[in-house]
């Protein structure tokens, strides 16, 4: 695995709106080291969005090069990045987005069952050990609509996973969370990302959330205005524990 | 992705909606169900008036003497004098691809018994003609070979005739009955054919040897028609061509001269007898068509509302690794699958409806194999030419704008 998972060479982003061009990302260039835990952060229409979807090949810059684990994405096709997103990127979502009626192991499988080189025994396994790892061992077969929020980020989280991805990428993953949900599931990708060496790459509207992540970066119109390496990361457990117990 | 896991994710998606699912084949099942019921009750009243009219004999051939011009004159065919018993015993000797012939020569009257009394005609004909009207005789015996040489008077009687003249349930056989103050003695009675496709009470006869009526009844000694039965139906083209030949040649007919015969085949009654049914097929079929296409369209409709539905599953879907493809792919399962299932739950209801419009309604029902065949595929085509617009939709979604769809 090559050692810098993200690499991106002064890439921009055009939209042409009617007659005006909006300059989402006017030249970007950083890297992501294997292991890294980023936040993004910037105010609205900064270009962190933008930003996501071209890390998540989604989207393709309009100019400037994007290397993920080593390949450039830019002159990839659709289909291309398909597999791409199948075999290197793990999303969480800010809603979830599981599938509706479907058990936690099921919808955990679905990235692997557009992978033909996994078989269904190999799946179920790999869904089961994804679930476990985010703590829902004992859940594998409750519907998407019998869970609570953070049980639903969390098979979310284990479908990030389960493709055992280059990088995972969530986006707002707290956001539809109380503050105690929020930091348990922080506290799992603090895991995921100490316990594992995964590499995360969090994008979020709180400032809060950098304190627990090894490097923050901050957009703002559509260029880094700062990069720094957090000095004291704090433990998301400990946060955890000092938060007072709700009665519910 | 292998073809094993598309039918696991459209399965799981059908199964998710069930209620969706099942207003799509609702379509399907009522296009497939129609064009079966309707096919099956086309075809089993063709079916029925088909085998009425080979119950008079598929193979039958008249030969009625024909209209012959004198001196100008057209003569009306009944006067005709023109069928000799020598006609018959040549056709007996020389046709080929005739396998039954009697003459029939016929005379109305009263029949009488006791203080009953009933119209009805009186046949004289050859034991041959059993086999060509396809009668049988279920209680007594046939007159023989003797019966005939003799110009015996005995006779087999139809249903409606024993039932008119032994009203208190007498065994008519050994009685005698009579006819034109002639005594008939009864030895068989037929077993009952019911009336035919024209209404005709087909157990209003007596049959008696030829011989009798020619020479007790009319005294005459032509013949008014011969009935034959030609050894096969596609045998019955060459059949007429053979008795033309063997009756021209014995009225010794020169190369020019018109027939003074007529010679006519169930044929031609049976094929203007299915035109009018194949007419009712059609009218029916069309009907039925209409329902398909409708219940294609409601896939359609259905597939499409579902795409939009679905966007955020799509979007989803796409952005763990899904391509276009695959949500194409996906999607034309879905509506295979539905179109299949609603195929056979439709091919299932259209028997059952064709089975119970034959129980209740007592309409004659007759399912084709092909008629299911053809509907299964067609609603199959359908459903899958239907949902083919859908899934190419959904497969052109943009994931980032499908993801975060509301």
């Amino acid at each position: 695995m090559n050692e810098n998972v993200i690499d991106v060479v002064d890439i921009r982003r055009d939209f042409v709106v009617g007659d005006e061009t909006v300059h989402a990302l006017r030249g970007v260039s950083f890297t992501i080291k294997q292991g890294e835990f980023v936040t993004i952060m910037g105010a609205s229409g900064s270009g962190k969005s933008t930003l996501l979807n071209i890390l998540g090949c989604l989207d393709t810059p309009t100019s400037g090069e994007y290397y993920l684990d080593g390949s450039s994405v830019r002159k990839m096709s659709k289909d291309e990045r398909a597999i791409l997103r199948n075999r290197k990127i793990g999303f969480v979502f800010q809603n979830y987005n599981l599938l509706a009626k479907t058990t936690a192991v099921e919808n955990v499988e679905l990235p692997l069952m557009y992978n033909s080189k996994v078989g269904s025994a190999e799946r179920r396994r790999r869904a089961v050990s994804a679930l476990e790892a985010v703590g829902l061992g004992n859940r594998l077969m409750h519907k998407s609509n019998q869970m609570s929020g953070g049980q639903m980020q969390r098979v979310a989280i284990a479908r990030a996973i389960v493709n055992d991805p280059a990088i995972i990428l969530a986006d707002e993953a707290t956001g539809n969370l109380d503050t105690r949900t929020s930091f348990e599931i922080l506290t799992l990708f603090q895991k995921l990302h100490q316990e594992e060496g995964r590499t995360i790459i969090f994008v979020t509207h709180n400032p809060n959330i950098a304190n627990y992540c090894s490097r923050n970066i901050i957009l703002s119109d559509g260029k880094i205005k700062e990069d720094t390496y957090t000095q004291h990361i704090m433990n998301a457990a400990e946060t955890l524990k000092s938060l007072p117990i709700e009665d519910n | 992705m292998n073809i094993g896991n598309f039918f696991k994710i459209s399965f799981k998606a059908l199964a998710n909606n069930k209620l969706r699912t099942f207003l799509t084949m609702l379509g399907i099942i009522i296009g497939v169900g129609s064009v079966i019921t309707m096919l099956a009750i086309g075809q089993g009243s063709k079916k029925s008036i088909q085998s009425q009219i080979s119950e008079m004999g598929s193979n039958m051939i008249m030969i009625h003497p024909g209209a012959q011009r004198r001196g100008g004159v057209r003569m009306d065919a009944s006067s005709m004098q023109t069928l000799k018993l020598t006609d018959y015993k040549s056709i007996l000797s020389d046709a080929q691809y005739v396998s039954y012939v009697s003459p029939v020569v016929q005379s109305n009257g009263q029949f009488i018994y006791g203080s009953n009394n009933y119209p009805s005609s009186i046949y004289g004909v050859d034991a041959d003609y059993l086999e060509i009207r396809q009668l049988s005789v279920e209680d007594g015996d046939l007159f023989t070979d003797l019966d005939v040489q003799t110009n015996a008077k005995v006779c087999v009687i139809g249903k409606t005739i024993a039932d008119n003249l032994f009203t208190n349930g007498e065994n008519p056989i050994g009685e005698v009955i009579r006819f034109n103050k002639i005594p008939f003695k009864i030895i068989g009675v037929l077993k009952s054919k019911g009336y035919n496709s024209m209404g005709m009470d087909q157990d209003a006869v007596v049959l008696t040897p030829y011989t009798t009526v020619m020479k007790r009844i009319l005294a005459v000694t032509y013949l008014e028609s011969i009935y034959c039965s030609a050894v096969s139906e596609d045998m019955t083209e060459k059949a007429i061509d053979e008795l033309t030949e063997i009756l021209r040649e014995n009225h010794k007919l020169l190369a020019n001269d018109e027939d003074d015969f007529t010679i006519r085949s169930q044929q031609e009654l049976s094929s203007m007898m299915s035109s009018t049914t194949d007419t009712l097929t059609i009218l029916l079929s069309c009907v039925a068509a209409i329902s398909l296409i409708v219940g294609g369209i409601g896939i359609m409709n259905i597939m499409y509302v579902s795409v939009t539905e679905r966007t955020k599953e799509i979007g989803l879907r796409m952005s763990v690794g899904a391509r276009g493809r695959d949500i194409l792919t996906q999607f034309l399962i879905e509506a295979v699958l539905i179109s299949i299932a609603g195929g056979l739950i439709g091919v299932l209801l259209g028997v059952l409806a064709s089975v119970a419009i034959k129980m209740f309604a007592g309409w004659p029902t007759y399912i084709q194999p092909w008629s299911v065949i053809m509907s299964f595929g067609v609603c199959t085509l359908t459903g899958v030419f239907f949902g083919w617009y859908p899934a190419k939709k959904a497969s052109r979604l943009d994931p980032i704008e499908a993801i975060r769809y509301e």
